[in-house]
């Protein structure tokens, strides 16, 4: 990217644009990046071309590069056996559900902890920030035992999508980001709205939202990536084959299914995201890399 | 109190307040009125943390006392704990947890970063290698390690790291059907489909490096390896700090990677690791108890962590 090349980073540029640096430069550059396409696309080329590969093929020795005799019908197969319309659409209703609830609550929390900072509003951060030291393998059980029956209403969660959105809004970490975002946004614009007769949420909706766009994404990104790569939590709490997600429906299948057809089904899965991330790609590293996190 | 409450000023939140509001609305009922707003604001938040977080890490600790059996809950004292350690899985689970979160914080850790720095480096094809980079974590992770499990780590020859090997004539391994093996092996594919995180965000961090430092540095007469060890590790410290912290807490709850790499519990008992325990405990054995008790122990031994990881870093200071 030609944007941040004015910046002086390890090397300087004019080491890397004399003689023996910039031999080196290239060489390395090119060694990483075909050392890079074979451990992160290499696997991913197995992966679709091997799922094309007859159960035989896969057995050879040595590994054949390219399938001889391609078998579309396992992906057909892996579409139709796993119902992986059915377990994408459940994956992708349950991430959005869980960027909407996290935006909207985490947000809410995030400014009233940074701007509006009632009283034990630190004792309240204090609590939260210590759930971070808390893994989610400690709180599996007793979150299990409270999803089947909710303190007080006694309402069971299984199977509701509720059963993921709403723990996931317990996250500190997207909190303690948003506000240190919030923090950095400058008082005075604060006192500016107060004196312009702006209600809280009107500040919060107008002034502090709009310019706080890459955390936003920040925290997008980061619930989605929640939802995909979670496994046992939606293992435990959707347990009928109708509510399953990818990760889990895939699982679930693996038993039974010869290994091509669930490799099949693995890339299929993987398509939806893939294709997403390579369109938003910019936006999301722009996000991860810049909004997020200053050291 | 001194100060009158001004009549009215106990509002809603939400209501449009009036402007320039003279110094003596600073008063208590203002007070008042300012926290219920900030609450109200929290509040939906706070009742998640609540239901999901808090009391949860409570009721742990309350059912790690307890059992029920057909509907009767009972105070047992220590029972659930003496169970849960004479599992014969008990000490393998935590050498295997253990030994995985070391290794991890050597490759996943270090891998990383170093990786951040090179690509920060260069000032070609960057888009290009952070995408590859961060690619597999775009995986579902039942993708990822099926991948792994069928093709890379088959133990004949038809296996794709078997080939390479022996293409290069080096000893092949049986990788997850050696009780040696399975460890490494984990690790390498739990590395390959995280690690695009935590390189994005060094790179963030390594750009806030103002390029000043380097070049004093330099003037100094430091080499590369030193420019690394004085000015890139001094200042993402804090960033190395949390991400090590988060990593030592995602690695304690190994899981998916020995139930699909391992069928659960591996060779000799060579990948169970303790969260497969809490699950095996809890959901299989119909020991909710047993499990809660396992949990809490996993609690306290990391504690113990942090509390040391907190006394090394203030001793730095």
């Amino acid at each position: 990217m030609a944007q941040d090349s004015g910046t002086r980073t390890l090397i300087s540029h004019a080491q890397l644009r004399r003689g023996r640096g910039r031999f080196i430069y290239w060489a390395l550059l090119t060694v990483v990046v075909v050392g890079f396409t074979l451990v992160f696309l290499g696997p991913l080329y197995w992966m679709v071309t091997g799922a094309l590969k007859s159960g035989q093929e896969i057995a050879q020795t040595p590994p054949s590069l390219f399938p001889k005799d391609p078998q579309p019908q396992n992906y057909v197969d892996a579409w139709n056996n796993l119902d992986l319309a059915k377990l994408l659409f459940n994956t992708f209703y349950y991430a959005a559900g869980a960027v909407v609830f996290q935006l909207v609550l985490d947000t809410a929390a995030a400014y009233s902890l940074s701007k509006l900072r009632p009283m034990f509003g630190n004792v309240i951060l204090a609590l939260m920030l210590a759930t971070l030291m808390i893994p989610a393998m400690v709180l599996i059980v007793p979150q299990y035992v409270t999803v089947i029956d909710l303190p007080i209403v006694h309402i069971n969660l299984l199977d509701s999508p509720f059963a993921i959105w709403l723990p996931l809004v317990a996250n500190a970490f997207n909190i303690f980001l948003l506000k240190r975002f919030f923090d950095s946004i400058p008082e005075e614009l604060m006192s500016a709205a107060l004196v312009d007769g702006a209600t809280p949420l009107r500040t919060l909706w107008s002034i502090i939202l709009p310019m706080s766009r890459p955390i936003l994404g920040v925290v997008s990104i980061f619930a989605v990536t929640a939802v995909w790569k979670d496994f046992l939590w939606p293992k435990l709490v959707m347990p009928s084959p109708e509510t399953r997600t990818v990760s889990v429906g895939i699982y679930a299948f693996a038993g039974g299914t010869p290994m091509n057809v669930v490799i099949a089904a693995s890339v299929i899965a993987a398509i939806p995201t893939v294709i997403v991330f390579l369109i938003f790609q910019r936006n999301i590293m722009s996000g991860l890399t810049t909004g997020s996190l200053k050291g | 109190m001194a100060i009158t409450t001004v009549p009215g000023t106990t509002r809603k939140p939400g209501r449009p307040t009036p402007p320039h509001t003279g110094p003596q609305r600073t008063s208590l009922g203002r007070k008042v009125r300012d926290n219920l707003t900030g609450h109200a604001f929290l509040i939906g938040a706070v009742l998640c943390f609540v239901v999901f977080s808090w009391y949860p890490m409570i009721r742990g600790i309350v059912m790690s006392f307890q059992r029920t059996r057909r509907g009767e809950t009972t105070w047992v004292g220590w029972d659930n704990y003496s169970r849960i350690i004479s599992d014969p899985s008990f000490w393998p689970a935590w050498q295997n947890t253990l030994y995985f979160t070391v290794l991890a914080l050597v490759l996943g850790y270090a891998v990383p970063f170093f990786v951040a720095i090179l690509l920060n480096e260069f000032r070609h094809a960057k888009g290009y290698l952070r995408i590859l980079v961060y690619l597999p974590v775009m995986l579902p992770p039942a993708s990822a390690l099926y991948l792994f499990k069928f093709y890379a780590y088959d133990p004949s020859e038809a296996g794709l790291f078997n080939a390479i090997l022996k293409a290069l004539h080096l000893p092949t391994s049986q990788w997850m059907q050696s009780a040696e093996m399975t460890m490494p092996a984990m690790v390498i594919a739990s590395t390959w489909m995280n690690m695009g995180g935590a390189v994005l965000i060094y790179l963030a961090s390594l750009q806030n490096i103002p390029g000043e430092l380097y070049e004093a540095a330099e003037l100094d007469g430091a080499g590369i390896w030193k420019r690394i060890r004085h000015v890139t590790i001094p200042q993402t410290r804090l960033i190395l700090a949390l991400l090590a912290m988060i990593q030592i807490v995602a690695t304690m709850q190994l899981f998916i990677e020995p139930l699909i790499l391992a069928n659960g519990a591996g060779a000799e008992d060579s990948a169970t690791s303790v969260a497969y325990l809490i699950y095996q405990h809890g959901f299989f054995q119909n020991d909710l108890n047993g499990a809660a008790a396992l949990g809490v122990i996993m609690l306290v031994v990391l504690a113990g962590f942090s509390a040391a990881y907190l006394r090394l870093s203030a001793k730095q200071d």
